[in-house]
């Protein structure tokens, strides 16, 4: 019962702020400044590379 | 040399096999020993013929075969699933429908995991498949990775549903909910799935592109952890290796958590997570805009890896697990309603300035209803999954119901979607051989599932009001008897809500052979690619 008792005490303390912050940490880091114009070229690059994959098509390798 | 490894190695598995059938202590084990036996005997003829064949390069081509092997599988299996599902509602309308010269093999008991795991496992884990093979190429602008692991995966999945299947029909099960399959129906489940992440990993590392699009992210949460549950939860030690039968690791109250840690989660990250992957992919496709809100996404993905683990208690209210356990199941089951709306408002306000689609694209129309579905069953199983609401509902129809309205509005609608978005383009087709096949399916499918869930909702208050009802002196008025007749109207309604779904998916598979075989091929995609 001893590592249950120590587990238990950790899950609903420090791991539990841990987690917490860690969770806000991520929210923060995904809005930080200078996050949108990567965050757009993310999202639109589903529109290329649908035929082939991109060795094979170097016109659409910038895109 | 690969390949005189293979058929060693195949050779071997069929020779194990038919020992095994041999020395079988039960039917269920000696006919999935036969099936593994026949099985690894055509995948000997199959690598034997093509040994030693020159292979060609083919990273500049995505591996597009096992996704149309997978789109085939996906709309098979669907139907198959909800013909069962359709036969065992209508056992429980009529139960003389489970006939006495069927009893022990096709009664109620025996196909009820059938059709769960034929709806979930086979219809939705080919979904999963063939879209985690899809997205991950596109996304990656790369071949997938590991040759012909794919079909490797694939095969596996489906050899892993036919043991399951016919196991289950008769009457090797090791009775969790989910979780039916048996000890090396289990171990195989384990290597496919090995295999599914290597794929999948491998080509993540040698994408081209410099980012990991979302989808990916959500994919891959639902591989690893879907791994790391059916290890926890099935580990069991079989009673002989000859025999279908095994004794849990766990017992009483231990068990039952671990259980429900899987079969929540199970929910969480196959039937959430794998199909949001899906979602954001796939929505911002047909809809030919980028996601609404990158930044959402990813809060989305984080707080659903963050909450969701730990919702499974609410599946033991009021049972012997500790108090604290059931409200902290409650507690993160409220707060998860939350991010799961933000998914929704993403992928619904994807269509913002575009919503004139919804008129015109069955396809689009689709896909938003299932996204109205995650959000509905995404708000219901929170407020059920509060003690007070819990109380009532649980053990009644009415967590059938919800299942339900998850699984076939937002499951469902969302892989009907992905499927007439696949065909046309795996098959090189131009477009679907019938978008008024598309708008009949969508109405079918929706009035089915608004029948299923509405009679679900009745029954299921009313005999969770019936079970609580106590007269004057504080005795109950209604024997259990009492609820089962009261149901049976409702359970008649839900058997025909059932049916038109089942029909809306038969057209649907019409609708995507004739675009196989009768649309014409679309125009090489080649010429079209501007110089630049």
């Amino acid at each position: 019962m001893e590592t249950y008792t120590f587990l238990r005490g950790l899950a609903d303390s420090w791991f539990l702020l841990a987690m917490t912050l860690g969770f806000l940490a991520l929210c923060v880091w995904a809005f930080r400044p200078g996050s949108r114009a990567m965050h757009q070229e993310v999202a639109s690059s589903i529109f290329r590379n649908d035929d082939h994959p991109a060795e094979a098509n170097p016109a659409q390798k910038e895109a | 040399m690969w390949d005189y490894l293979k058929l060693a190695g195949l050779g071997l598995v069929a020779v194990c096999a038919a020992i095994a059938a041999n020395y079988a202590h039960d039917l269920a084990y000696q006919v999935n020993a036969i099936t593994v036996m026949l099985a690894a005997g055509i995948a000997f003829l199959w690598v034997l013929r093509s040994a030693g064949d020159p292979k060609p390069n083919l990273q500049h081509e995505y591996f597009d075969e096992v996704v149309r092997a997978g789109a085939i599988a996906t709309a098979f299996w669907g139907a198959v699933g909800f013909l069962v599902g359709v036969v065992i509602a209508l056992q429980l309308a009529f139960p003389q429908l489970n006939f006495e010269w069927a009893q022990g093999y096709l009664n109620f008991g025996r196909l009820r995991p059938l059709h769960t795991s034929a709806v979930i496992f086979a219809f939705g884990g080919n979904a999963l498949i063939m879209s985690s093979f899809y997205i991950v190429q596109r996304t990656c602008a790369a071949r997938l990775f590991g040759g012909s692991l794919g079909w490797f995966v694939f095969w596996g999945w489906q050899l892993v549903i036919v043991l399951a299947a016919t196991g289950y029909v008769l009457g090797a099960t090791q009775s969790k909910e989910y979780a039916e399959p048996v000890w090396y129906v289990d171990i195989l489940i384990t290597v496919v799935w090995v295999g599914f992440l290597v794929a999948f990993m491998g080509t993540l590392f040698k994408r081209k592109e410099p980012h990991i699009y979302v989808a990916n992210w959500f994919l891959l949460s639902m591989i690893l952890t879907v791994a790391m549950l059916h290890l926890v939860n099935n580990a069991a030690i079989p009673v002989s290796i000859f025999g279908s039968a095994q004794v849990q690791l766990y017992a009483g109250v231990q068990d039952a958590m671990v259980q429900w840690w899987y079969g929540h989660n199970a929910v969480g990250f196959f039937l959430t997570a794998g199909f949001l992957g899906m979602m954001y992919y796939f929505v911002p496709k047909q809809a030919e805009r980028p996601v609404y809100s990158y930044k959402l996404s990813i809060i989305h993905f984080w707080a659903l890896i963050f909450l969701y683990i730990w919702a499974g208690p609410h599946h033991l209210h009021y049972t012997a697990l500790p108090d604290w356990a059931s409200t902290l199941g409650m507690v993160f089951s409220v707060i998860l309603w939350m991010p799961s709306w933000g998914g929704m408002i993403n992928g619904l306000m994807t269509l913002s300035g575009a919503w004139d689609k919804l008129r015109t694209d069955p396809i689009i129309r689709m896909m938003v209803v299932s996204i109205g579905f995650y959000g509905m069953s995404t708000f219901e199983g929170p407020m059920m999954s509060i003690k007070a609401v819990n109380s009532l509902s649980h053990y009644t129809d009415w967590t059938i119901g919800h299942v339900h309205s998850g699984a076939l509005g937002w499951n469902g609608m969302i892989t009907f979607g992905v499927l007439y978005y696949l065909v046309p383009r795996l098959w090189n087709r131009q477009g679907l051989y019938s978008l008024k096949l598309v708008s009949w399916h969508f109405w079918l499918a929706t009035i089915g599932i608004v029948l299923y869930a509405s009679s679900m909702w009745v029954t299921g208050i009313m005999e969770g009001l019936m079970w609580r009802e106590v007269d004057a002196n504080g005795f109950l008025v209604n024997a259990f008897a009492d609820t089962v007749a009261a149901k049976f109207p409702m359970y008649v309604v839900r058997a025909a809500g059932g049916l038109l779904f089942l029909t809306g998916a038969l057209i649907m598979c019409w609708n995507l052979w004739m675009t196989v075989r009768a649309q014409p091929v679309r125009a090489s995609q080649h010429s079209a690619v501007p110089a630049e």
